[in-house]
Parts: C-alpha cells; sequence; structure tokens
C-alpha cells in the first residue's frame, strides 16, 4: 500500500506528551496511507494509546505537529477532530447503553428539523436520524436489524461494536480509528469485526487499529507499526516479518 | 503463537451482527424488556391499582370527584419540584435542597412584596432570578469545585434553610399582606370548577411544566444529551458532548423551577411561612423514584414522576379515608421505594 511515491493522508511528526515525570509520547511519528489499514502495536505503556489520544483530539501534544491532507491540525477536543473527518471508536465503546441505536448513531450531532420546529421549538429530526441510521447499518451489511429504536443495552458485546463502528463509519469521512475492537469479543464476533474493517477499506476509508491480539492484527493489517517506549522503532507489514519477529521487536527482544 | 483462527471461516454478513435483535425469551424476559422499553408501566399500574384498592376501602368517598381534585391539588408543589429533581436525577446526581431552596424563593417573592411594596410581577421575575441562582451555585460547585451533588445540596439544604429563617425571622407573611385573595402571588390557589371537581392554577401550571419538559427531552438535542450525560458521562465526552455544561444547565433549571414551585407553594398556603412544605425535599425524591427513573442516572420518564407523585399522594389520602392510622403511611411508602429501586434494579440488568 504504502509504495513511497503516495502522499501520507494522515501524518504525525515528533509527537511528545508527557504525564508528570512520565513520557508517555517521546517524539512519535506516524503515517497513514489512503485506503490502508495500518495496525499500531505495542507493550502497555509503549504510548499506543496517548498516540491516538492526540491524533483523535482527546489529547493536546506538548510538541510535534500533525497534518491531514497536508494541512496542519490544531486539535483542542475531540470534536476537533470529528470535524476534520477524523473518527474514533475508543476501547470503552463510548456508546451511551440507555440510549437507542439511532440516537447514539447521531449522539453529540443531532440533526434538527426543518423550518420553525427545528430553530425554534429545536425539535430534532428522529425520522430522519433513524432512516440515515438504518441505512449507514445497511451499508455495512450489518442493517437487518428489526429495531433501530431498541437500546444499546440490550446488544451484545459483538453487536454495541457493531454500531459503534457503524457510527464511525457514518460520519469518518477521511479516517477510522479503532482502539482495540475485538479485546471484549468472542472468536465469531471478532470475525465480523475484522471484516468491518476490511470492508471500510474497500469503500475507500483507511484504518489505524490499534490491537493486542497479534493474530488479528496478522489478519487484516497492510502494515504494523511497532511503538516502543514513547516512538515509532519499525514498520513492518505481515508479508516480511512473522508474528514473533513482530513481538521481538515491540519488547525490544529483537532490532527492528 | 497460531495464524489468524478466522480467514478460512469468513463470516458472511448475514452472521449474527446482522441479526442485531436480542429475542427475549421467558415471559420474565418479556416483562423485563417490556418495562425496560417503557418505564412508566410499573408506576402506572400502582398508581391505578392503589386507586381500585382505596375505592373500595373508602366507603365510596376515595373516588369522588372532590377528593380527585383535592389529590391534585395537594400534589402540585411536590410535583412541580419533582420535575427539576428528575432532571437532576437523570444525570445522575441528587438534590437534597430542592424544598428550602423552594421556600427560600418563596420567602423573597412573599417578602418583596409585603415588606418593600415591590410589584407582584416584579418580585416574581426577583424570585425566578434568586433561583436561578441557588441553582447556578449548585452547578457551579458541581462542575467546577466537583463536589459530589449529594454533598453540595445536603450543605446548601442547611444552608437555604438558615438563610430563609433569619431572612423571615421565622415569621409568617399572611394573605393579606400579600395582597389579598386577587393578588398575582396567590394566583396559584385560585380555583377552577371542573363539575364538582375544584383544581387550582397552581395544578395547571404543573402540568404546563410536564408537558413543556417531556417535550424538550424527547423531542431536543439538550434533553438526550441530558440522558447521555447521566447513562455514561465519559461516552457523552467523547460524543462531543460538553457534559458540564448540561449539568450546570441542569442545575440552572432546576432552580427556576424553585421559584415557580414557591409561587405554587404561595397559592397552596395562601401565605408565606419558613416551615411551609417540610416533606416536599425527600418526597421529590419518592415521586422520581417511584416513577421509575433510575438513581444511577440516564434512564426515566418525566411522566413517570408525574405519575410517583400522584402515588405519593394517593396512598396519604386513601390510607386516610380508609380508616388506617395515619402512622402507616409513611410504612407504606416507604415499602414502595425499596420495590421500585429493586425493580430497577432489575430492569437495568436486561440483556446481561
Amino acid at each position: 500500500m504504502s509504495d513511497g511515491t503516495r502522499e501520507p493522508i494522515l501524518t504525525a511528526q515528533g509527537l511528545v506528551k508527557r504525564f508528570g515525570r512520565v513520557v508517555a509520547l517521546d517524539g512519535s511519528d506516524l503515517e497513514l496511507y489512503p485506503g490502508e489499514v495500518l495496525a499500531i502495536i505495542g507493550d502497555n505503556g509503549a504510548g499506543k494509546s496517548t498516540l491516538i489520544k492526540c491524533l483523535s483530539g482527546a489529547m493536546v501534544p506538548e510538541e510535534g505537529t500533525m497534518y491531514l491532507d497536508g494541512k496542519q491540525l490544531h486539535f483542542r477536543r475531540p470534536t476537533d477532530a470529528r470535524e476534520a473527518g477524523i473518527e474514533t471508536v475508543y476501547q470503552t465503546l463510548a456508546v451511551a447503553p440507555a440510549l437507542d441505536i439511532a440516537t447514539n448513531l447521531f449522539l453529540g450531532r443531532e440533526r434538527r428539523r426543518a423550518g420553525i420546529i427545528g430553530s425554534v421549538f429545536r425539535m430534532v429530526d428522529k425520522a430522519g436520524m433513524r432512516r440515515d441510521a438504518k441505512n449507514a447499518l445497511d451499508e455495512l451489511g450489518i442493517g437487518t436489524l428489526q429495531d433501530i429504536t431498541q437500546a444499546v443495552e440490550t446488544l451484545s458485546g459483538g453487536q454495541r461494536q457493531a454500531v459503534a463502528v457503524a457510527r464511525a463509519a457514518a460520519f469518518g469521512s477521511r479516517v477510522v480509528i479503532l482502539d482495540e475492537p475485538t479485546a471484549a469479543l468472542g472468536v465469531r464476533e471478532s470475525g465480523q469485526v475484522l471484516q468491518l474493517i476490511r470492508d471500510l477499506r474497500d469503500r475507500g476509508l483507511p484504518v489505524i487499529l490499534i490491537s493486542h491480539n497479534m493474530p488479528h492484527v496478522f489478519e487484516v493489517a497492510d502494515r504494523i507499526h511497532i511503538q516502543r517506549l514513547g516512538k515509532r522503532t519499525a514498520i513492518v507489514t505481515p508479508q516480511t516479518h512473522t508474528m514473533s519477529e513482530a513481538v521481538a521487536i515491540m519488547t525490544g527482544a529483537a532490532a527492528a | 503463537m497460531d495464524s489468524n483462527p478466522t480467514a478460512d471461516s469468513n463470516p458472511s454478513a448475514d452472521d449474527t451482527l446482522a441479526n442485531l435483535t436480542h429475542q427475549p425469551r421467558t415471559v420474565l424476559d418479556r416483562i423485563q424488556h417490556l418495562l425496560h422499553r417503557y418505564p412508566v408501566i410499573s408506576p402506572a399500574f400502582v398508581l391505578f391499582g392503589s386507586a381500585i384498592v382505596f375505592t373500595i376501602m373508602g366507603n365510596g368517598r376515595f373516588q369522588r370527584p372532590e377528593t380527585i381534585g383535592i389529590i391534585l391539588q395537594q400534589t402540585a408543589v411536590m410535583a412541580t419540584l419533582a420535575v427539576g429533581q428528575t432532571l437532576i436525577i437523570l444525570t445522575a446526581g441528587i438534590d437534597l435542597a430542592v424544598g428550602t431552596g423552594m421556600l427560600l424563593t418563596h420567602l423573597v417573592i412573599a417578602k418583596l412584596v409585603a415588606d418593600q411594596g415591590v410589584a407582584p410581577i416584579l418580585a416574581l421575575l426577583i424570585g425566578a432570578l434568586v433561583g436561578l441562582g441557588l441553582g447556578a451555585f449548585h452547578g457551579f460547585v458541581v462542575t467546577k469545585v466537583r463536589l459530589p451533588p449529594f454533598i453540595v445540596t445536603l450543605g446548601t439544604f442547611y444552608i437555604f434553610n438558615s438563610i430563609g429563617l433569619v431572612y423571615s425571622k421565622a415569621q409568617t407573611t399572611s394573605k393579606e399582606a400579600l395582597g389579598g385573595q386577587q393578588s398575582l402571588l396567590l394566583f396559584t390557589g385560585r380555583q377552577i370548577s371542573i363539575g364538582s371537581m375544584r383544581i387550582t392554577w397552581g395544578v395547571i401550571i404543573a402540568l404546563g411544566l410536564y408537558i413543556l419538559v417531556a417535550y424538550v427531552l424527547a423531542n431536543t438535542s439538550w434533553g438526550l444529551h441530558v440522558y447521555a450525560t447521566g447513562d455514561d458521562p465519559e461516552a457523552a465526552r467523547l460524543a462531543g458532548i460538553n457534559v458540564n455544561r448540561v449539568l450546570f444547565s441542569v442545575y440552572v433549571v432546576a432552580g427556576l423551577i424553585y421559584a415557580l414551585g414557591g409561587w405554587v407553594q404561595l397559592g397552596r398556603s395562601l401565605s408565606a411561612s419558613s416551615n411551609a412544605a417540610t416533606d416536599v425535599n425527600l418526597e421529590t425524591i419518592t415521586a422520581v423514584v417511584i416513577g421509575g427513573t433510575s438513581l444511577f442516572g440516564g434512564r426515566g420518564r418525566i411522566w413517570g414522576t408525574l405519575v410517583g407523585a400522584l402515588i405519593v399522594t394517593v396512598f396519604r389520602i386513601g390510607l386516610k379515608l380508609g380508616g388506617v392510622d395515619a402512622y402507616y403511611q409513611n410504612f407504606a411508602i416507604g415499602s414502595l421505594i425499596l420495590i421500585a429501586v429493586a425493580l430497577d434494579q432489575w430492569i437495568r440488568r436486561v440483556g446481561r
């Protein structure tokens, strides 16, 4: 995918983030190319989550620069990233369990009805949002659900994950970031989420996948970014390296 | 390490993810899902069930339109304040100062008219501002100082009470001092007859408030954000909701409702006193909880609170008319609270 001649869609250079005396990011770089699944692996404390939080606007790096389509980014909060077209599915899923599927898909960016009902009476367009939520799920091949108005907490773990991914896919116009999307799932449900990731890529959306699960990473990733001690130490591919070689680089047992 | 376990069994799109509907199996499962979906069912069931029982017990007195009018009049103040309580509990907070906050605005409005000769309409507006200020103080301490709402409002419960006593010197302001029967301050006590049922404008104001808040909660972004904030504040924040702003606004709205409740209380007691409506503090929480709103936030319906508020009054009046010793009233209401909370715990486990 990264043939060297193509321009990356998302770039991070020299990101630094400290928490007191702990250095979470120590000049970390990242490049994401159009149409690829980039996996980020790393040991606990390698700075994976911090890196992702910087890219998704949940944290502000102290140093370093980020570019989307060549334009420099200055994210102060998650909504900034979302407005730029970067959607993130967090490990905690970030869905409101008591609210229904459609409301969750549009949470924080509800659409209002047209005319005076929307402008004066602030009425949200429930019917329209439900229709679009259904379409968004249909597009991902998870749309045969009968009831878009059921509460998310009545769904299984994999189904909730599907809702969260669908939200990201529906609104992420440039990049989708998935943080440990299979961590809480069984084998079967994990397989379905991996299929969703491939579907997103095939629709042209580049995906960043953070995962501890090496088989999953090697199954869907085009390139693998290995994070170690707050820096990117290597980029490998499933074709050039085995899982054990990647783990060896990740833990420092082998040189990059 | 093994190679990928799912590559061969490449799941098709119509596999289990497609089947998003969780199928309830047993009758109990179905009931749980029904109550989860329509949380007003159980309090409505209790209200109608108890109305039937009290009709039988009351020797023909309970179901009379006069009695129903009295129930509505007696519920108006508490039901009004319970709206603010519901909003706060939906965000997983609690307001222990709702009664003393209401009384403070109530006394301010009355004293401005009685002692300072301020025009009633202006006094009501100032009362609204005072309520807004009290709510804003709660909101500030909860969101900026980050104290738990329970502690914040426990503190202000005493503080508001004390200010009210000092301000009114614990004296009662009479109906005449408030400007007599025709005063705007006592408008909420003016009666309307519907057949032989008499309700007050205070009842109508309370109902209007429910209609307004029901609309806002169900149909506006703010309403959905109130639910999301109480449900999972971190998820709400990551979805781009300014959680602190939502929390602050909820306390401000609750504060405005103090003043509305204070006005309704003026019409109810036809005087102003620092020891009026002593039960209203806890009763609003009772109404919210019996009405099916979860103390853990994020789930509940405003109509449930109205039903819960009516249940409290229906129990009090029904037991009295049924000739049951008044000391058993609180026993019955306390039992209802425990049942309601246990039911909520069970409903919350839906789909797990």
